[in-house]
């Protein structure tokens, strides 16, 4: 086989993903009433963002076999910490920015702390580190409210030379620094050796914990991050549960959509960025074909219920019927 | 287990009873003794027979929940779709009592059905189409969520819970126990029968602990699970019947605050979420201990905020004393 084959096996998921929000997103602004304008690109990838950086964040877990529910929650608490610390002048808020990325660092710290060395299963223990990261953004802000620095948020979520989303080139950004150098690192490797077997991966001498670590780690950072893009949108903190919880579930769709295998080694973060846009598009296409929004929530579950079904054509290529049990 | 090996001399100084016990399900009992104590000492009041009695009956929901779950739970999977079955069940319930005298009659078996109707796809999603069950129910848990949205045009509906639906929840058959605990008791000597006593449950725990193996041995592993599922469907909305009986009507998000806390009681009772192990004792155990844990928080004031960190902290430490993996080989 050729090199690009291999390519394209390997990134079979993520092309898919692009496919599928690709044909979404043309359906989309062929519909809407203002055609393909910046403006509308603007609000679809400043809404589209929040849930790639989410999905980016439960990417990284996925990958090593383990799940990160509370991703979740600490969005939400990172937004409402940015709503404190995120203001003043330039020096200040840069100050601000970086606290609350450490924030981020720290709650994916705790996760995988709490995971490679305290040994619980990732998901019951990200389900009760969620709760106390909910819990601290309710300390933080018992009712609606706060502030941002509004001229850093304006050019965040605005346009780069009037076309460009800037939110978008941030996202592109974040990509560059953070997923690409970890993919193409030692532990980047690790992390998907530990996700396809990590008997082998043990035995092969692979840092096993490090790679873990530095995943869970790393999704805090990446969560925390969109956590500051909903306060630069939003210029307020909120601690809303329901929120957070529709994210964490959201992310765990938009990775599947994205060709993030859950039980771990498969999958990219670009593709899983990919889910996120689709699954977003999906959500808003009933908008432009001016049907109540009522029907919006079933519209996107049954959207999901398909793309999830689509899973189930590896039956076909079962030889063994033993392979069912995997 | 390394517990046993080096517990194995103390171990066989004491009493027959204590050495049977499960270690997790002990330690589960221990906390909420503990818990109790630490109640009694803020306020004598904890100890009373009326607020034990309060605290049974409003556990009894979960408690029948968690049933589901731990069902679930026990084949290695997880069932995500509880929150929106819960609020289908009350919903569809209290829709159906409002056609009659009939509908009324009815009503109780209607949401039930329909959970089992949910539990059945969630069940030929996992079981036929092999897709991960985390998927498949988060999935049908956003569906269930557009169907009661779009029925309920977007508000809590006003249909009101009818009297048998509250008299189940809240009336008194025997005397002194609320009907609640009654039903839960009910639904948890049949689990511990269906589980110990049957094929159904030989299977559940075989196929928890190898799936490849229980299918080798001739268990129809993918009947087993789709029931399995079927049946914590139901009694996810059997327990959102209870619980719209208990509030007098139901609500479009009431089922949010029971998926984390039945999935926390199911594995604070020492089942492993990896599915093979775990007994319906622990599983009373984690539902008292969580329930205890919320109302002692509430009664001594604690804001929302304090009470999630406290929640959180809690269930980490628990885990940490009995619910670890073996170390590294």
């Amino acid at each position: 086989m050729k090199d690009w084959r291999y390519w394209i096996a390997e990134q079979r998921g993520a092309l898919l993903a692009f496919g599928i929000f690709l044909v979404m997103f043309t359906i989309y602004t062929s519909n809407h009433p203002a055609g393909l304008t910046a403006n509308v690109v603007q609000t679809a990838s400043n809404k589209g963002v929040l849930l790639a950086f989410v999905a980016m964040a439960q990417t990284l877990v996925v990958i090593t076999a383990g799940i990160d529910l509370s991703v979740g929650m600490i969005f939400i608490l990172t937004n409402c910490l940015a709503s404190w610390l995120v203001v003043g002048t330039p020096a200040e808020t840069a100050l601000g920015v970086a606290a609350v990325l450490l924030a981020g660092l720290l709650c994916g710290a705790v996760n995988g702390a709490i995971v490679i060395f305290g040994r619980l299963q990732p998901i019951v223990a990200t389900i009760a580190t969620g709760a106390i990261y909910f819990g601290l953004a309710l300390l933080l802000r018992p009712f609606p409210g706060g502030s941002v620095n509004e001229d850093l948020a304006d050019a965040l979520t605005g346009r780069l030379f009037g076309v460009l989303p800037a939110s978008l080139v941030v996202l592109v950004m974040v990509v560059l620094v953070v997923w690409v150098p970890f993919r193409r690192s030692v532990t980047g490797r690790a992390a998907y050796a530990t996700g396809s077997s990590e008997l082998a991966a043990y035995m092969s001498g692979v840092p096993i914990r490090r790679a873990r670590f530095a995943a869970y780690s790393l999704s805090g950072l990446l969560a925390a991050i969109g956590g500051l893009f909903l306060t630069f949108f939003t210029y307020t903190g909120e601690a809303a549960y329901a929120s957070g919880n529709a994210y964490t579930l959201f992310s765990i769709a938009a990775v599947v959509l994205g060709g993030v295998s859950l039980f771990g080694g498969r999958g990219s973060a670009v593709g899983a960025i990919f889910g996120a846009l689709a699954f977003r598009t999906i959500g808003d296409l009933l908008f432009v074909f001016d049907f109540d929004p009522l029907w919006q929530p079933l519209f996107q579950g049954v959207v999901l219920l398909f793309a999830v079904s689509l899973g189930a054509l590896a039956l076909f290529r079962v030889r063994n019927r033993l392979e069912w049990f995997g | 287990m390394s517990d046993t090996t080096t517990g194995g001399r103390i171990a066989s100084r004491m009493p027959a009873f204590l050495r049977r016990a499960d270690p997790a399900v002990a330690t589960a009992f221990a906390c909420i003794v503990l818990l109790l104590f630490l109640g009694g000492l803020y306020s004598p009041n904890f100890l009373s027979p009326e607020y034990i009695l309060q605290q049974f009956k409003v556990a009894s929901f979960l408690g029948v929940i968690a049933t589901g779950m731990m069902l679930v739970v026990l084949l290695g999977q997880i069932d995500l779709s509880v929150p929106w079955v819960v609020a289908m069940g009350a919903m569809m319930a209290c829709a159906a009592a409002a056609y009659g005298p009939a509908g009324a009659a009815l009503a109780i078996p209607f949401g039930v059905l329909c959970g089992v109707l949910i539990g059945v796809v969630n069940g030929i999603g996992v079981a036929y189409l092999r897709i991960p069950s985390m998927i498949v129910t988060l999935a049908t848990n956003a569906v269930v969520q557009g169907l009661m949205v779009v029925y309920t045009g977007g508000f809590s509906p006003q249909d009101s819970a009818p009297a048998t639906i509250r008299y189940l929840a809240t009336g008194f058959a025997v005397p002194g126990v609320p009907n609640a605990v009654v039903i839960w008791a009910l639904i948890g000597a049949a689990t511990v029968f269906a589980l110990t006593r049957t094929s159904f449950g030989r299977a559940v725990y075989a196929i928890g602990n190898r799936e490849r193996a229980a299918y080798l041995s001739g268990i129809d592993t993918r009947r087993v699970v789709m029931i399995a599922f079927a049946l914590s469907g139901g009694l996810s909305a059997f327990g959102g019947v209870l619980l719209a009986g208990y509030a007098s009507k139901a609500a479009q998000a009431m089922g949010d605050a029971y998926l984390l806390p039945a999935i926390a009681a199911v594995v604070l009772g020492g089942t492993s979420i990896l599915g093979g192990r775990g007994s319906y004792l622990g599983t009373v155990a984690g539902v008292i201990l969580i329930t205890l844990l919320q109302s002692i928080l509430s009664v001594m004031q604690m804001p929302e905020a304090g009470r999630q960190i406290i929640y959180g902290v809690v269930i980490v430490a628990m885990l940490l004393l009995y619910g670890r993996a073996p170390a590294n080989r």
